[in-house]
């Protein structure tokens, strides 16, 4: 491992920090100010140019978008032929696009210069924004873009993250902004120029718990002031607008909507194992000051943050889709025609019931995915279902990704294959919370 | 798309519980401690059962109701007998699994006969239960091994061979027998034949003390020199090498999300009294935590509901897709696959997290962690049902996976 001066810089204050004795004395703030200084050529300002965000229209109250309506309530694993257009569009954009992209975005820890251009192309962001905001969205679309996600997925799950961060900040000002906030962040989504935007609730610390967050909001005059950090941020460096998820002294947690241009805001890459083309990073919040409309929904009740977090959730699973699908339709191939001992390792029950283990588990974890968004989108309850989803997927998920490098054996191990790539992003379902939202 | 158990299907799932609750539960231990008593408290049930599919023509559920639906027309979607049957019998099996294999006339041979038999035998069999007769002592998951011969002689056929593991056997009025026309034309010459109970030459040898499921009677049947008229053999006499199995292997895409759903029902009825035990304990596990911040009993318990859950939902794609006209023996083996495998694995961690109570008689967590080791073996083991997987998702055939 190689020596990393502002890690162990960082590692030691973090101590430091730690300390309730820094507390009980009044000593935390300006060791935080330390803190900032000897890390500030990590943590640079985010983008500090770009659009000016404003209201291009008055909205009298917020546009949400109305439950899906089905024919009837019977069981129906059929999809939609609207569906299957945009499933079609998304695959040859993954096949075309982003396999080949994969590799080298994912050296670079960052999406291609012009990944975002093309993309936009596909014009997916307009179908989580509502019409009368100049979006094509009539009603809410959780399975499609469900859908969507699993096919982008299986081009690359990073790339995927990268395409997709956006509209989940799209889709959660859609569920949740108030009518000013929709006027003034959601609009743009159905531009020409898709704002680059990511949710933020992870925070660095084993056994994170995303309803205990340590990132803290406080109430100052009109203002309200965050301090925290947030990481596994996709798009981080490059971002104009963050949903910050934050702890309301008194409130508990809370989503805040931070332009990346406000002061005591500041970003630096952090590549993980995985999914790097999603361009990983840190976020910082030093006292960074809102206004009271900057609370997403403008009320400390107008998010359901169970939900929120539910929906967040529902878009991994999605992405594991796709990733794990990815693995099993690399593995057949190769194990067909990798030969050993004369035939075929395909031939081998060994080598045979871990592919057949691969396919039932990845069904079982599309079906709770789906599951649960079809609840999700009709308006049912979905907590239940998107939790035990989750689990399902994290677990079978990342069993298919080692199984994947392990039925290639030595290769697999090696970058000739992709199969190790997809070994470290089926890793990030365990460790995530926000990022992408359906 | 659409997940969830639809309203009209509901009360019908409500009458299948309520079966297991006030029918099968109250007598549940005395069967498992009575191994090979007859259980005549279903004799009552199994005709209402019989009034109840009597009475919804074209609906209903059950053994003799499953088989491939056509596809229905274009935007169509059907929710039909095999979906209803396995919503049905996880419940009953959730009640008990042992009795609810031992219900009149809801046999495997059921199955079969609803699957193969033509007009004139259905219409001749009508009323009778049915049991199944494949495994043999030296045959087991290795069906096409079949040893058990029918020889043509006129119009009737000569069987002789010993076969075992007949569920229902003593009890059925009838066993559908897989045997063989010829020993040297390997599976195609297998055909299947139903022998009325009092045929001479059929006789129950014996039956099996076993770990589990011992409210159903499993049999071990002879045949010597047993005459069974032509008419009795289900599908078609011709010996088609190219065709092979299909015709009897045909009866399993139908009955295995079926013995999937006994895997559920049995499964669900062992976590659904675990947690009430732990929730004395004060383990909540209302999914208010993430995993890790979980107590490792309540993520034990999230584990498990979402392996279960998917096997039900598998099982449940398994039967709409038959329900629909859509071939689904890949569909149907994972579904098998997986309830199996989950049902004996959640049964038996169960017991574990129980303790002491989970291991004692005076519960029933225990015998469902017996009873759910056969339904990872019957009707195709975990193996056999990754074979049929394996060879599907690789496109191999069986003499290359072997």
């Amino acid at each position: 491992m190689s020596f990393d001066p502002i890690g162990q810089a960082l590692s030691a204050l973090n101590k430091l920090a730690g300390n309730e004795l820094l507390h009980k004395y009044g000593l935390y703030q300006p060791t935080q100010k330390i803190a900032y200084r000897a890390t500030k050529e990590g943590f640079r300002a985010a983008v500090a140019i770009g659009r000016q965000w404003k209201e291009a229209q008055k909205l009298l109250k917020p546009e949400r978008l109305p439950k899906a309506q089905r024919k009837n309530d019977l069981f129906d694993l059929s999809i939609s032929e609207d569906q299957q257009m945009v499933r079609d569009t998304a695959q040859r954009f993954a096949k075309e696009v982003m396999r080949d992209a994969a590799m080298k975005a994912n050296d670079a820890a960052k999406a291609p210069e012009d990944f975002a251009a093309q993309f936009a192309e596909l014009g997916l962001a307009a179908f989580a924004v509502p019409e009368n905001l100049g979006g094509a969205a009539a009603e809410s679309s959780i399975v499609t873009q469900v859908l969507v996600a699993e096919d982008l997925a299986y081009g690359d799950m990073g790339l995927a993250v990268a395409a997709l961060a956006p509209i989940g900040v799209a889709n959660a000002l859609a569920a949740y902004g108030s009518a000013d906030q929709q006027a003034k962040y959601l609009a743009p989504f159905a531009g020409d120029k898709v704002p680059v935007a990511a949710l933020a609730i992870a925070e660095r610390r084993p056994g994170f718990e995303p309803r205990e967050l340590r990132t803290r909001a406080r109430i100052d005059g009109e203002s309200y002031v965050l301090t925290g950090e947030k990481t596994l941020v996709p798009l981080a460096t490059s971002a104009e607008l963050f949903l910050v998820a934050a702890e309301l002294v008194g409130r508990g947690p809370q989503i805040f909507i931070v332009e990346a241009a406000t002061a005591g805001v500041s970003v630096k890459d952090d590549p993980s194992m995985g999914i790097r083309a999603a361009g990983l990073g840190s976020l910082k919040l030093d006292e960074v000051r809102l206004p009271r409309t900057a609370l997403l929904g403008e009320e400390a009740s107008a998010v359901d943050y169970e939900q929120f977090l539910d929906r967040s959730l529902l878009a991994w699973c999605a992405l594991s889709l796709g990733a794990a699908q990815a693995v099993l339709d690399y593995v057949v191939p190769y194990c067909n025609d990798r030969k050993a001992f004369g035939e075929p390792i395909s031939h081998r029950q060994a080598v045979a019931f871990k592919v057949a283990d691969i396919a039932t588990e990845l069904e079982a974890m599309r079906l709770l995915t789906w599951r649960a968004a079809a609840r999700a989108e009709e308006g049912k309850p979905f907590h239940r279902e998107a939790y035990l989803a989750h689990v399902l997927c994290t677990d079978k998920g990342m069993q298919i990704g080692t199984d994947g490098v392990q039925l290639l054996g030595g290769h697999g191990f090696t970058k000739e294959h992709p199969a190790e790539r997809w070994y470290r992003d089926l890793r990030a379902l365990g460790v995530i919370s926000g990022g992408v939202f359906v | 798309m659409q997940l969830d158990i639809p309203k009209k299907l509901q009360g019908f799932v409500d009458q299948a519980r309520a079966v297991g609750k006030e029918v099968f539960r109250p007598i549940s231990r005395k069967y498992d401690l009575a191994e090979h008593e007859y259980p005549r408290e279903l004799d009552l049930l199994a005709s209402v059962l019989d009034g109840m599919n009597e009475g919804d023509a074209g609906a209903g559920a059950g053994a003799g109701k499953l088989k491939q639906e056509g596809r229905p027309k274009r935007d169509g979607n059907r929710n039909g007998t095999n979906m209803s049957t396995v919503l049905g019998l996880i419940e009953l099996c959730w009640g008990d699994v042992g009795l609810a294999l031992t219900i009149p006339r809801q046999g495997l041979g059921n199955a079969a006969l609803a699957a193969v038999a033509n007009d004139e035998q259905l219409k001749r069999l009508h009323g009778k239960w049915a049991a199944m007769a494949i495994t043999e002592p030296n045959a087991g998951s290795d069906s096409a091994a079949v040893r058990t011969t029918a020889i043509k002689d006129g119009e009737y056929y000569v069987l002789n061979g010993e076969k075992i593991f007949v569920t229902a056997g003593e009890r059925a009025d009838c066993v559908v027998v897989w045997a063989t026309l010829d020993p040297n034309l390997g599976r195609a010459a297998i055909k299947s034949f139903v022998v009325e109970k009092g045929t001479p030459g059929m006789t129950v040898a014996r039956l099996e003390h076993k770990l589990g499921i011992k409210a159903s009677d499993t049999a071990t049947i002879l045949f010597q020199d047993c005459r069974v008229h032509q008419s009795n053999l289900l599908g078609s006499a011709e010996v088609d090498v190219n065709k092979g199995f299909g015709g009897v292997m045909q009866t399993f895409d139908n009955t295995r999300p079926v013995v999937a759903a006994m895997g559920i029902g049995c499964a669900r009825a062992a976590l659904e009294r675990t947690r009430e035990l732990l929730k004395g304990e004060g383990y909540q596990a209302n999914y208010g935590r993430a995993l890790w911040s979980s107590s490792a009993i309540e993520a034990e318990l999230y584990r498990m509901e979402a392996d279960l859950d998917a096997a039900f939902l598998l099982t449940l794609r398994a039967a709409w897709m038959a329900d629909n006209g859509q071939p689904n023996s890949k569909e149907a083996s994972m579904a098998k696959a997986k309830a199996g495998r989950t049902a004996n694995s959640v049964t038996l961690r169960c017991t574990e997290l129980c303790g002491t109570l989970g291991y004692s008689e005076s519960e029933l967590i225990e015998k469902w962690a017996r009873d759910s080791k056969i339904l990872d073996i019957f009707e195709g083991t975990q193996q056999i049902q990754q074979l049929i997987i394996a060879r599907r998702v690789l496109g191999l055939s069986s003499t290359q996976l072997k």
